[in-house]
């Protein structure tokens, strides 16, 4: 496969994971003003979460005030916003475009069909949208790709690289959405237990799709511990790092066994490194060691990961 | 002026088309519409839309199609097919004299001037002779009608003539909408075209390369208005669709950047222009070549469709020595038939076109896609005044031909069924054989009158079928 | 004359480059007035590509450097034996029609000034002496003078500048040759010394015109003579660009930077 073949379906699903990603922030967005104000507003809220998209300067410097709109505008439509659910629709349907004939024809479709509503829904006046319609339309359009790639895409290096993309986004948003509620959310010791900090902790939840869930697998109260332990080390979470990385390394698995010998394994070895590394921690180590260090870390061997991909594979050996 | 009516001949239906006349005239006005939005959607949803270069404007829009066919007879597509091989040998055997000792002009047969100091001589690969001699591969013959047996070309493309995927898909289209048309008529197949061009490819691989050669299709990526015929061409004959940045070179040879590490590549079948090939030998500026890939050709490692330096061969001053170069390489009189051309830079020439203007085609020399050229009789004297002021200021830049009367075809229009002007673009296939499928792009003028059928200026496209025996 | 060549060209880059792809023409051309004793390309980290022979009888060699590298050597280290052929390339094998010689290129398209110098000469039917005119023309308009003009300068900016190197010269003779209906193209090689015995920058380069009956023959306008036996010619184009003894790319952002030393030597007998 050409090695931009191959880079473009890892960025197809790295955009279209992420476009959810921004559609969830939209949807807890949305949540927190609708609660009464915090001491600062939930101002302080929604510029964290900014700051977990990475783009609260861009936003800023944009648009200024912190209002319903305007956070709709960047986040949902706002094309020099790069993680908007607009821009990342447009690369993953513009990547799947060049590689038309690495899809199949139902997930050409369903990339395609999504990204000529989201510019039927881009023509509507703003005041016929609302936040809901906006976050489902985004999370209904993504599931159908992704059905349709497991439904209909063989089963080749492509659709490993696919789901690498998918992966490695997945466990960066989630790693970065918990260091947000660490260390920007409660920058003072005194929340700590405190109903805002069980509030916050829910929240966190929402952004991953993951507070039913969360009552299923621990029931009762939200605590901090147990909410970083169903979204670090509980494998039956979705969004877990363990989960999304354990993926990351079957699929790189996939890739050595298919490709034999000549080719270079640097990333699944990374891969391996860092999931055996993970299994070794329980939730009371990570505290110990401090979240944010240990989500730092983490963050770090992602991105060494991601590099080594393209190192062993998206080069081309030149 | 008369046309020759491909399928009417008074109230007579001419023979190839005498099963399609109770089709045609007894399709109910919804049901065609209803075949015609079917026909739209489909087109859409396989994504084969172009984009008009310069022109920006939607670059999802839809070339027209129409659902009448046009028919040939097998004896008529018997003749066209001769002339279009006996052409295509010719201006292979042209490019090959030319990149070589040049004796047709050494024999004073076609000015020198013409062509070395045409810009499209490529003076970099003189004395390089590609695999068989060939030079152009895929050879796009425009020809039109102008009675029962005869045509003309208008013109011959060498270079990367594009337009097959419609042949292809307007073909599958039918096939899929009207399944019982082609049981009642006997229609010889196009679909093998792919098969055919991977098999030209390969035939051309470089004597370098021992095992199957392998074959990719270089475009200048997904923002080219051809970019869907690129992809779906790879897609057909099973090879990889590569830009510049998927190859380099090292060594003696071409590669491509796989997942799994380089792989050398034989045969580039690249649909790009010359100018973009290669930074170090054309423009340093180009983002699109692969530098070095001009040595690796030159010094026989990799095959390069059509060959760098190939459009010297359908200039269109060349052009109206294609029948001196017929009877110069092969010593046979040309079957096909050459539009008069008067070349603006030759002083008669010159005097008689502005004479006759507005009964004229006047074209520019290095033009194409129906830009930049006057329809006399269709234009108004304004129209053709400014025109005038244009050639003035450059003559050399212009050649001249009468107008001629292109046959029609039934198409079908708001009102119904009505005559509309078309030409005719078969695709020319040169390696160890020279073959072309039974068939081609028919265009057609949409616009009532219109004798200009390029899709950039209100044309559209109709399956063209050949009839077995 | 027995001569000695080092030629030594050293790329540095600020960042490491990758995929490094050169195309050489440094290989002594083949004519009576030349013959090669021993000649060696050599480029540092470098893997020898395609070696052939052109249309223009040039000798072209590819190299690759797969890198990374902070910098790139390049090598020529040749013995060759010259002759006095009084400017006329004898002997030269080419296959490229000289008529391909008369078309312009961005660096020496004529401009008014140029056009009334090539019409400026009258009263000779003979080319050449028409070709002696036009280059004692240029030697007489443009003045050697080093620093004042850079590679991409134009025939016409050197003519109106009235000063340039053997580069400015070439590009003003070649035009000038054309306007006259004469072919006529860029030469690069290597030179001795100069007339007055003062030895100048050893890379040089002169333009070739093409004369009925003689074929092409070399005009070195920069020092008022034609090419002899303290000459070495290594390849043609339709200027400096198109006839560059050294191209390459390669991949990466960093900026370049270039060494050149030259040295060409007589060797005792």
């Amino acid at each position: 496969m050409l090695s931009r073949t191959a880079s473009n379906l890892f960025w197809m699903g790295r955009n279209l994971e992420r476009a959810e990603t921004a559609a969830r922030l939209l949807d807890v967005g949305q949540r927190i003003t609708l609660l009464p104000n915090t001491e600062l507003g939930y101002q302080n809220e929604w510029n964290s979460l900014l700051q977990a998209s990475g783009s609260s300067d861009l936003f800023r410097e944009k648009y200024g005030d912190i209002t319903q709109e305007n956070i709709e505008e960047f986040i949902f439509f706002d094309r020099a916003n790069p993680s908007s659910v607009a821009s990342c629709l447009e690369k993953a349907r513009e990547s799947g475009r060049i590689v038309r004939t690495a899809l199949t024809s139902q997930v050409w479709d369903a990339l395609n069909v999504s990204y000529q509503e989201l510019r039927k829904i881009e023509r509507l006046p703003r005041s016929k949208l609302d936040t809901a319609s906006l976050t489902d339309f985004t999370t209904g359009h993504t599931s159908t790709v992704r059905g349709a790639i497991n439904a209909t895409q063989l089963r080749n290096d492509g659709w490993h690289f696919m789901n690498l993309g998918y992966g490695l986004e997945r466990a960066d948003a989630t790693a970065r959405l918990l260091d947000v509620k660490y260390f920007v959310l409660l920058p003072r010791i005194e929340f700590v237990g405190s109903g805002l900090d069980t509030y916050q902790w829910q929240v966190i939840l929402r952004a991953l799709s993951a507070h039913r869930a969360y009552h299923w697998a621990y029931g009762g109260d939200i605590t901090a511990g147990q909410v970083a332990d169903f979204l670090i080390l509980n494998g039956e979470s979705p969004r877990a790092l363990i989960t999304s990385l354990y993926e990351t390394v079957w699929h790189l698995e996939g890739l050595a066994r298919r490709y034999g010998d000549g080719v270079p394994v640097s990333a699944r070895d990374k891969a391996r490194e860092v999931l055996t590394a993970l299994q070794a921690r329980d939730i009371e180590m990570i505290f110990d060691e401090g979240l944010h260090e240990f989500l730092s870390w983490f963050i770090r061997e992602l991105g060494e990961i991601s590099n080594l991909v393209h190192q062993d594979y998206l080069l081309g050996g030149a | 002026m008369s046309y020759y009516n491909e399928m009417f001949e008074g109230d007579r239906v001419r023979d190839p088309y005498a099963r399609l006349r109770d089709w045609v005239e007894t399709m109910p006005d919804d049901f065609r519409q209803m075949k015609q939005a079917e026909a739209e959607a489909l087109f859409r949803r396989i994504g084969i839309t172009f984009a008009v270069y310069g022109e920006g404007g939607d670059p999802d829009r839809l070339i027209p199609f129409d659902m009448m066919p046009r028919v040939f007879e097998q004896a008529e597509w018997r003749r066209l097919e001769r002339g279009i091989k006996q052409r295509a040998r010719a201006l292979n055997a042209f490019l090959r004299d030319v990149y070589g000792r040049g004796e047709i002009i050494r024999a004073g047969r076609i000015p020198a001037r013409l062509v070395y100091q045409n810009e499209a001589y490529e003076k970099s690969v003189v004395g390089v002779v590609p695999p068989r001699g060939i030079y152009s591969h895929i050879i796009g013959i425009d020809l039109v009608r102008t009675a029962k047996d005869e045509f003309y070309v208008l013109e011959d493309n060498c270079r990367t003539p594009s337009g097959v995927s419609y042949m292809l898909e307007n073909r599958e289209i039918m096939m899929r909408m009207f399944p019982q048309l082609f049981r009642n008529n006997r229609i010889e197949p196009v679909d093998q075209y792919p098969d055919l061009l991977r098999r030209t490819l390969e035939s051309v691989a470089p004597a370098k390369c021992s095992d199957r050669p392998t074959c990719v299709i270089l475009t200048p990526g997904h923002y080219n208005s051809a970019y869907y015929e690129h992809s779906f061409l790879a897609n057909l004959m099973g090879v990889e669709l590569v830009e510049g940045q998927d190859l380099f070179v090292d060594g003696e040879f071409v590669y491509m950047r796989t997942t799994t590490g380089p792989k050398r590549v034989d045969v580039i079948y690249r649909r790009i222009d010359d100018p973009y090939l290669d930074p170090l030998c054309f423009r340093p500026d180009s983002m699109l070549g692969i530098p070095g890939l001009m040595d690796v050709y030159r010094s026989g490692g990799v095959s390069i469709c059509s060959a760098p330096g190939a459009g010297v061969a359908d200039d269109k001053a060349i052009y109206t020595f294609v029948p001196e170069m017929i009877r110069f390489y092969l010593g046979e009189e040309p079957i096909l038939n050459n539009v008069q051309t008067w070349t603006l830079w030759k002083d008669d020439d010159y005097r008689y076109v502005m004479e006759h203007l507005p009964e004229l085609v006047v074209k520019e020399v290095h033009g194409s896609g129906g830009y930049g050229m006057l329809v006399g009789p269709k234009s108004t004297t304004e129209e053709i005044e400014t025109f005038r002021l244009k050639i003035q200021a450059n003559p050399s830049n212009y050649i001249a031909q009468p107008t001629l009367a292109l046959s029609t075809c039934p198409t079908f229009v708001e009102e119904g069924i009505a005559p509309r002007h078309v030409d005719l673009r078969p695709y020319c296939l040169c390696g160890d054989r020279i073959e072309l499928v039974p068939g081609g792009l028919t265009r057609v003028a949409l616009r009532d009158g219109s004798l200009v059928v390029n899709s950039s200026q209100g044309g559209g496209v109709k399956d063209t079928w050949v009839l077995s025996e | 004359m027995k001569l000695r060549i080092s030629h030594e060209t050293v790329y540095r880059y600020d960042q490491p480059i990758r995929n490094l792809v050169q195309s050489l023409r440094l290989t002594p051309s083949v004519f009576e007035g030349q013959k090669v004793h021993s000649w060696t390309i050599d480029v540092s980290g470098g893997i020898r590509g395609p070696g052939f022979r052109d249309g223009a009888g040039d000798w072209i060699e590819g190299w690759t450097v797969r890198g990374p590298v902070d910098h790139v050597t390049i090598r020529i280290d040749g013995r060759i034996d010259t002759r006095d052929m009084a400017g006329v390339l004898r002997g030269h094998r080419e296959m490229i029609n000289p008529l391909t010689y008369l078309r312009d290129t961005s660096v020496t398209r004529p401009d008014p000034a140029l056009r009334d110098l090539a019409f400026g000469i009258t009263g000779t039917t003979d080319q050449l002496d028409l070709a002696h005119k036009l280059s004692a023309a240029v030697s007489d308009r443009i003045a050697f003078r080093p620093g004042v003009t850079q590679t991409g300068t134009t025939a016409a900016q050197a003519l109106a500048l009235g000063e340039g190197v053997c580069q400015d010269h070439t590009h003003a003779l070649t035009a000038l040759a054309r306007l006259r209906g004469l072919p006529a193209r860029y030469v690069s090689g290597y030179l001795h010394s100069t007339i007055d015995g003062q030895a100048h920058d050893a890379a040089h380069a002169w333009a070739e015109i093409q004369v009925e009956g003689l074929g092409w023959i070399g005009f070195d306008a920069a020092n008022r003579c034609c090419p002899d036996e303290r000459y070495v010619r290594l390849g043609s184009g339709l200027d400096s660009a198109d006839a560059a003894p050294i191209r390459g790319i390669a991949m990466g952002t960093g900026a370049e930077e270039l060494d050149v030393s030259v040295r060409v030597e007589e060797m005792p007998q």
